[in-house]
């Protein structure tokens, strides 16, 4: 257990411990008991195999490619023998090897290359490849519907979403987060071309900038409204939260998914131009923080919790009732908490001259009944920020435990 | 025993002969087919009457009559619509022969009324002696094989392109939208070859965008432009004729060039590239928007190009063959969903869905496809 931990990561915990006021107690615990390992440097390895899949409490990196799969052939087996070519090659990927076992310019000169090549000479820059499997999976098509979990229930309508179906759903997604951007784009490419004519890319987005620290070694990005984001996300170090709100529990549905857990994805535009126009003090009241340092509007610094009590010389609340921050808390929501790992994404402009722009919101959770719903329910409603925002995709994964060997593969107890 | 390059010599001067020939010259169907005596084959829009179903091993001259309505075209397949031998264009009444040299085993007779879909097919057994050949020897068959695909094929090309151009010279603009890309299909069968001749295949093909700074823009897409935009193909005559004269180099070059096995497996996947990146898009036939046509030839050329070598992946790689026969299958039938008549829908008619589901029937196939190459070389 301890191969995977270095020098530096114990470095870098150390540090977080102190900035993480409040919850250093935990942290220092919960790094004993949590054996997910990690990247040293950004540039190093992280472990592909082990109990959990690694890309949700790995500390995010900075880019992402996110891909959603459509699968086009009907037969269970081409789909299963899929899963074991994938599962292969992204062990390899993620260790910073070719993709295939010739690789990009060791095979036959008349063949095409099993790899594509863009990653020669890149290092592994922490590559994690972290599969999730849709509710459209489950249908009649491979015999799964029997299988699927009661926490992977479609999500209902929000209020004010419009969400556009060719960038919403699919049957498997890959998430592929690396701290190289031509990193996560070479593996996605390669699992697509492995997959061509059994599956088929609905869609896939490319992000930066994670938008969610999940460590406490890290510290709060901002999301392109500029603000910090994620200040209270559940954290790698949090180990009973994460037992709680995060890791399928065994009972929780069918044991497939134990040691799982279920994702969802929401793209979300923003209007950059008209929250550009907004006045600073508005901006803050929305998202109920200083725009400059993250805290709180009843507070001084970043960690310190709101206090959604105190009310200001006017007598209304300091931290607005359709502010961001209060609407999100795990207090309005009977604790409920998700691990946040969304990115910012660019998709140029959108014809009209304005920023095609946004947030890729993703969020891992034990059950989404109990997490994502009702905390979105609450923030279509009321949620100040709508006025600047759109949901305009969907998707919902169960992800299922990790590979723990060679011999292992993707979804192996599902098909089992 | 085997010698493909006189039979590709008597395919052309038979094809020749059929040309010229009335409605009556079909010999009388029955006819006994010992020795040289012709097969007749009495084809119409929905029947194929092959006169034997079982031959003996060696030469055999098939005598295909049109008595339908619509154009029809004539194969003899062996096993995976491997092209033993096929006539193309015989138009209604007329009679065309083709030899096809045949070793013993089981074959199918189709006629292809309309000259597209799987035709009107029925078996053909072949008994007598056939020594195994040699794995070169496959290989130099492959070559043969693909290479009397090719003379047939621009024979055809030069015909339609013949009536084609002569239609824009007599300012026929419907006659020469309807054979617009009937000329073209013979042309996307085999175009890798023309590719290979660098200067000729721009003029023959390019698009308005790919022409340089200077340079007149010639050829097929230039008639197409003016026969479906502007509407005006008064001032095209010297741009018929030219097209006429490349495509009748393009034609002579190509009965003399020589080809490798590696070729034939890399022309089959660059076929496929020319689907994925021109025909899927609708940017091959932007104002005819006929880019099923050629999606359909280029599919056609990729696989008698393939199957050309399918008695060396046979040997070689079995499972690659089984997995090539269900990705062609698919594909087929993809496309198959957007017949249109004896044509095809046109490709502003597709919803993106659907051409969605044919880009993925094509990349389900092109990469199995682009493994041909090196098992053809080991």
């Amino acid at each position: 257990m301890s191969t995977g931990i270095s020098r530096r990561r114990l470095f870098g915990l150390g540090a977080a411990g102190v900035a993480a006021v409040g919850a250093g107690a935990v942290a220092a615990r919960s790094f004993a008991q949590e054996p997910v390992a990690h990247a040293a440097s950004t540039s190093d390895p992280v472990p592909f195999y082990g109990p959990h899949q690694a890309g949700i409490t790995t500390p995010a990196q900075d880019r992402l490619h996110f891909v959603a799969f459509d699968v086009i052939t009907k037969k269970k087996a081409e789909l299963v023998d899929l899963l074991q070519e994938w599962t292969a090659a992204a062990a390899r990927m993620t260790q910073g090897k070719d993709a295939g076992p010739f690789g990009a310019v060791g095979g036959a000169p008349e063949a095409p290359p099993d790899d594509t090549g863009e990653a020669l000479g890149l290092p592994p820059s922490g590559l994690t490849l972290t599969i999730g499997f849709g509710p459209s999976l489950f249908d009649e098509r491979f015999g799964l519907a029997d299988r699927r979990p009661p926490a992977l229930a479609d999500l209902p309508a929000f209020p004010g979403e419009e969400l556009q179906p060719e960038i919403s759903g699919g049957d498997i997604c890959v998430q592929a987060c690396a701290n190289d951007p031509q990193v996560a784009v070479h593996a996605i490419r390669n699992l697509a071309r492995i997959g061509f004519g059994k599956v088929s890319v609905r869609y896939s987005q490319l992000g930066f900038g994670r938008t969610s620290s999940t460590s406490r070694s890290q510290a709060t990005p901002r999301n392109l409204m500029g603000f910090k984001d994620g200040t209270n996300n559940l954290k790698l170090e949090d180990t009973a939260m994460l037992r709680d709100h995060l890791w399928a529990a065994p009972g929780d549905g069918p044991s497939w998914m134990d040691g799982g857990t279920y994702l969802v994805t929401r793209k979300i535009r923003m209007h950059i131009e008209t929250w550009d126009r907004a006045p600073l003090a508005e901006q803050e009241a929305i998202f109920g923080r200083d725009k400059g340092t993250g805290a709180p509007l009843t507070g001084h610094g970043e960690f310190d919790p709101p206090d959604f009590a105190k009310k200001g010389p006017d007598g209304k609340p300091v931290i607005p009732g359709t502010a961001h921050v209060r609407l999100a808390h795990p207090d309005a929501h009977g604790g409920a908490r998700l691990l946040r790992r969304g990115y910012n994404y660019v998709d140029g402009s959108d014809g009209l001259g304005r920023l095609d722009a946004g947030l890729f919101f993703m969020a891992y959770q034990r059950d989404p009944r109990k997490q994502f719903v009702p905390i979105q329910r609450t923030l279509s409603e009321k949620d100040a920020l709508n006025e600047y925002i759109k949901h305009v995709s969907s998707g919902l994964f169960a992800c299922p435990p990790g590979v723990v060997d060679a011999g292992d593969y993707w979804g192996r107890a599902l098909f089992a | 025993m085997r010698t493909p390059i006189v039979l590709a010599a008597a395919a052309l001067s038979l094809a020749t002969v059929g040309g010229c020939s009335s409605s009556g010259s079909g010999s009388p169907a029955g006819a006994g087919a010992t020795g040289d005596e012709k097969i007749a084959v009495a084809a119409t829009d929905t029947e194929c009457k092959v006169a034997k179903s079982e031959l003996p091993a060696g030469t055999s001259t098939f005598s295909v009559t049109n008595n339908g309505t619509k154009v029809t075209e004539f194969y003899v397949y062996a096993a995976g619509d491997r092209v033993m031998g096929e006539v193309e264009n015989i138009v209604p009444g007329l009679t065309r022969d083709v030899v096809v040299e045949l070793p013993a085993g089981m074959y199918e007779t189709a006629c292809k009324p309309g000259m597209t879909g799987k035709g009107i097919r029925g078996p053909l057994k072949v008994t007598g002696e056939s020594k195994p050949l040699t794995s070169d020897a496959k290989l130099a068959d492959a070559v043969a094989s693909y290479k009397r695909y090719v003379k047939t094929q621009s024979d055809a090309l030069l015909d339609k392109t013949k009536e084609f151009t002569e239609a824009v010279k007599a300012g026929d603009v419907d006659k020469a939208k309807e054979l617009y890309p009937v000329a073209r299909t013979y042309w996307e069968r085999i175009e890798p070859v023309a590719e290979a001749f660098g200067d000729l295949d721009p003029a023959i093909d390019a698009r308005e965008n790919d022409v340089a700074e200077g340079e007149e823009w010639t050829g097929f897409h230039r008639l197409e432009k003016d026969l479906w935009v502007n509407k005006d193909v008064a001032g095209d005559g010297k741009i018929a004729d030219k097209l006429m004269a490349d495509v009748n180099t393009i034609v002579q070059r190509s009965a003399t060039v020589d080809l490798s096995p590696v070729q034939l497996a890399n022309g089959a996947k660059g076929l496929l590239d020319e689907v994925a990146t021109g025909k899927i898009t609708g940017e091959e036939d932007r104002y005819s928007h006929t880019d099923l046509w050629d999606f359909d030839a280029n599919l056609q050329g990729s696989k008698a190009a393939v199957q050309a070598l399918r008695p060396v992946l046979e040997e070689r790689d079995p499972e690659l063959v089984k997995t090539l026969d269900a990705k062609f299958a698919d594909a087929e039938s993809a496309l198959a969903a957007h017949r249109s008549g004896d044509g095809w829908k046109l490709h502003n008619e597709l919803s993106k869905d659907e051409l969605k589901a044919l880009s993925d029937a094509i990349n389900a196939l092109a990469e199995p496809i682009s493994k041909v190459a090196s098992v053809v070389a080991k």
